[in-house]
């Protein structure tokens, strides 16, 4: 099968669902040469440097029954269009009563590893999950990618997309036919027996690394990633916990009210899984300081392959639930 | 511009709509039947009503927290509309949304927002899409002072301006942002000078004169369905309630100021104008008067006797299907 990067595959789904749908506009601070040389100047716009002002554009747009793709580029702009995030775009379907809806995709690039420093490595996720009305996917392959998106540019509700800058050149199997990934479908990416990983964004990669490490151990690492937050696919997180009797959830966003908070609280709220625990659940996580810019400091901040082998080896090492 | 006769009814009548709806709103609120947050419209009715005349089902508006107005003058049923400030299952928002929040998007009513200057950037939207549609509708945001405080306020401006939205702004300058006079807060001084600096042709006209308001909406809407880009009218007005509808909440406006904008009343002018200038006879007035009351009061038991959502209802429409 043909091999093309995350950053292409979001593209393509982007691209295919332009030319079916006329009612379509793409808003960026960048020029996207591809999209405008094929869909015109009309239907993509560059916009000024007013995050607030595309996203509500957007919300305009969609309410007006058009279908936007707003890219905000990187997470840390989209702080600045909170209000219309997160007082608009968020809230809109449900205050109106449900009498509009709003197709709308928002992409945004998360993720530390790029020297970036604290304002330019966010993983924010966690915050947008607090907002209902907002469906929230985090692709982590150039396949999902694609899948992922196309279902985003058919659904009818505002869709954040957070895209780890880290993945965005990284290369895989996509297929040239048609597909959709629905979402609230977490995937399995590798299937094991002694301790589940629910990992996220780039964070699936190193969890995938440290399975793989890890069974030269004898120990069968399950990786789950769950590919959309919101929805989230607690079936078949729960299933594996069941499975394996341990839970460690990874994610390089701060501990502290993470999405990795919320899964461990997913699992040890549900009665049935509670009882199968054979340990605590651990959180790998990224420390709560904001991300420093020093090599160093930044690798000290945030998990990798090393810090997920680790809390596996202490947690099989503690001991047996009674 | 001569306005026909039926024209200066229409404005009247819509005028009159509106401040009865206003009233008895009020009048609801006090009585502790209505809950939540109400802005009353009452005092700024000519601003609405002026504009919307020139908009149909295809132009979309975009409307604030004092948006009982806007709705009206754009055609919104009243019923749906006092239902929804009851909370109550028959409201346009199935009492998800209240005073605040009532839009109806089948007549282009993109809805009332809470946050000051938030529909702005919304509205730029709206404009786009009937930009790219071609068919020479347009949109309308309406916004007090307050909003041009905000940094959203000139995003939208400098949006519309290099995109050339058919966006029409209008400005309602009721000279206060909660109690906190515009001359403090807005540095600008002159709000048009702001349009001004975006290249945005603009004009400020005594938004308490709804023929007044007509005509300039009339001239700027034809530019705007021309493709010529946006607008930005600034109506001179005031408010008569509070801020907000409440027994706690105080007024700091000066009590001499409140009863010199009493005076200059947008709809007692416009009586006294159709009267003198032989439009319609006081019985004919009478009859509107009447016939609006009973509009309202139908509105009012139509909400009243709607049934309340169940609590399990909260749990639809956070997503669309």
């Amino acid at each position: 099968m043909r091999e093309i990067t995350f950053e292409q595959a979001a593209m393509e789904a982007i691209q295919e669902e332009f030319r079916r749908n006329p009612r379509t506009v793409h808003l960026s601070t960048d020029l996207v040469a591809e999209l405008q040389r094929e869909f015109g100047a009309d239907r993509i716009r560059v916009t000024p440097i007013a995050e607030n002002c595309f996203v509500g554009a957007a919300v305009g747009l969609s309410g007006s029954g058009f279908r936007t793709v707003a890219n905000i580029r990187m997470a840390t702009f989209g702080f600045v269009a909170m209000d219309q995030m997160i007082n608009h775009a968020a809230k809109i379907t449900y205050m109106f009563g449900g009498q509009a809806k709003f197709p709308i995709l928002y992409r945004m690039t998360v993720g530390a590893g790029i020297s970036g420093a604290a304002e330019h490595s966010v993983s924010p996720y966690a915050m947008y999950m607090n907002a209902p009305g907002l469906k929230i996917i985090l692709p982590t392959t150039p396949y999902d990618a694609k899948g992922l998106f196309k279902t985003a540019l058919r659904d009818n509700n505002p869709v954040v997309a957070f895209e780890h800058v880290l993945l965005l050149g990284m290369k895989g199997e996509v297929p040239e036919d048609e597909y959709f990934i629905p979402f609230g479908q977490a995937s399995i990416k590798r299937e094991g027996t002694d301790v589940t990983v629910v990992a996220l964004a780039k964070m699936v990669h190193d969890a995938l690394a440290a399975a793989e490490d890890l069974a030269k151990d004898g120990l069968s690492l399950e990786v789950i990633d769950p590919r959309t937050l919101v929805p989230l696919d607690t079936a078949t997180i729960l299933a594996s916990v069941k499975r394996t009797g341990r839970l460690v959830v990874v994610d390089e966003a701060c501990q502290t009210c993470g999405a990795a908070a919320e899964i461990v609280a997913l699992v040890t709220a549900d009665q049935a899984t509670f009882g199968t625990l054979k340990a605590a659940p651990v959180r790998v996580c990224g420390l709560d300081v904001p991300v420093p810019f020093s090599p160093p400091m930044e690798e000290y901040a945030v998990p990798d392959k090393a810090k997920i082998v680790q809390a596996v080896r202490d947690m099989m090492r503690s001991a047996p639930r009674e | 511009m001569v306005l026909d006769d039926q024209t200066l009814i229409d404005l009247y009548t819509k005028m009159l709509a509106i401040r009865r709806f206003e009233e008895r709103v009020a009048e609801e609120f006090y009585a502790g039947n209505i809950s939540g947050f109400v802005h009353s419209y009452i005092g700024q009715e000519a601003i609405a009503a002026g504009v919307c005349k020139h908009l149909t089902n295809e132009d979309r508006i975009v409307s604030n927290h004092r948006g009982h107005g806007h709705c009206i003058a754009k055609g919104a049923d009243m019923k749906k509309m006092m239902a929804e400030v009851y909370g109550k299952r028959t409201g346009y928002c199935k009492g998800k949304g209240g005073s605040m929040h009532i839009a109806d998007f089948s007549i282009g009513m993109l809805g009332a927002d809470g946050i000051v200057g938030a529909g702005l950037p919304i509205a730029t939207g709206a404009a786009m899409a009937a930009q790219l549609e071609g068919n020479g509708a347009v949109a309308a945001v309406f916004f007090g002072d307050g909003a041009c405080q905000e940094g959203e306020f000139h995003e939208a401006l400098n949006l519309a301006a290099i995109w050339k939205l058919p966006l029409l702004f209008v400005c309602e300058n009721n000279h206060y942002g909660v109690n906190t006079p515009a001359a403090y807060s807005l540095a600008a001084r002159e709000i048009t000078r702001m349009p001004a600096a975006y290249h945005i042709p603009n004009r400020a006209i005594h938004g308490n004169d709804v023929e007044a308001v007509y005509r300039a909406t009339g001239e700027a809407v034809d530019m705007l369905r021309r493709g010529e880009g946006p607008y930005f009218l600034e109506c001179d007005t005031y408010r008569w309630h509070k801020h907000k509808l409440s027994y706690e909440f105080v007024d700091l406006r000066p009590q001499e100021e409140i009863a010199a904008w009493a005076k200059r009343c947008p709809i007692a002018a416009m009586e006294a104008k159709l009267v003198r200038q032989n439009v319609l006879t006081l019985s004919e007035i009478g009859d509107i008067q009447e016939e609006t009351l009973k509009q309202v009061e139908e509105a009012h038991r139509f909400a009243v006797e709607s049934a309340y959502p169940q609590g399990q209802n909260a749990l639809e429409d956070v997503y669309s299907l």
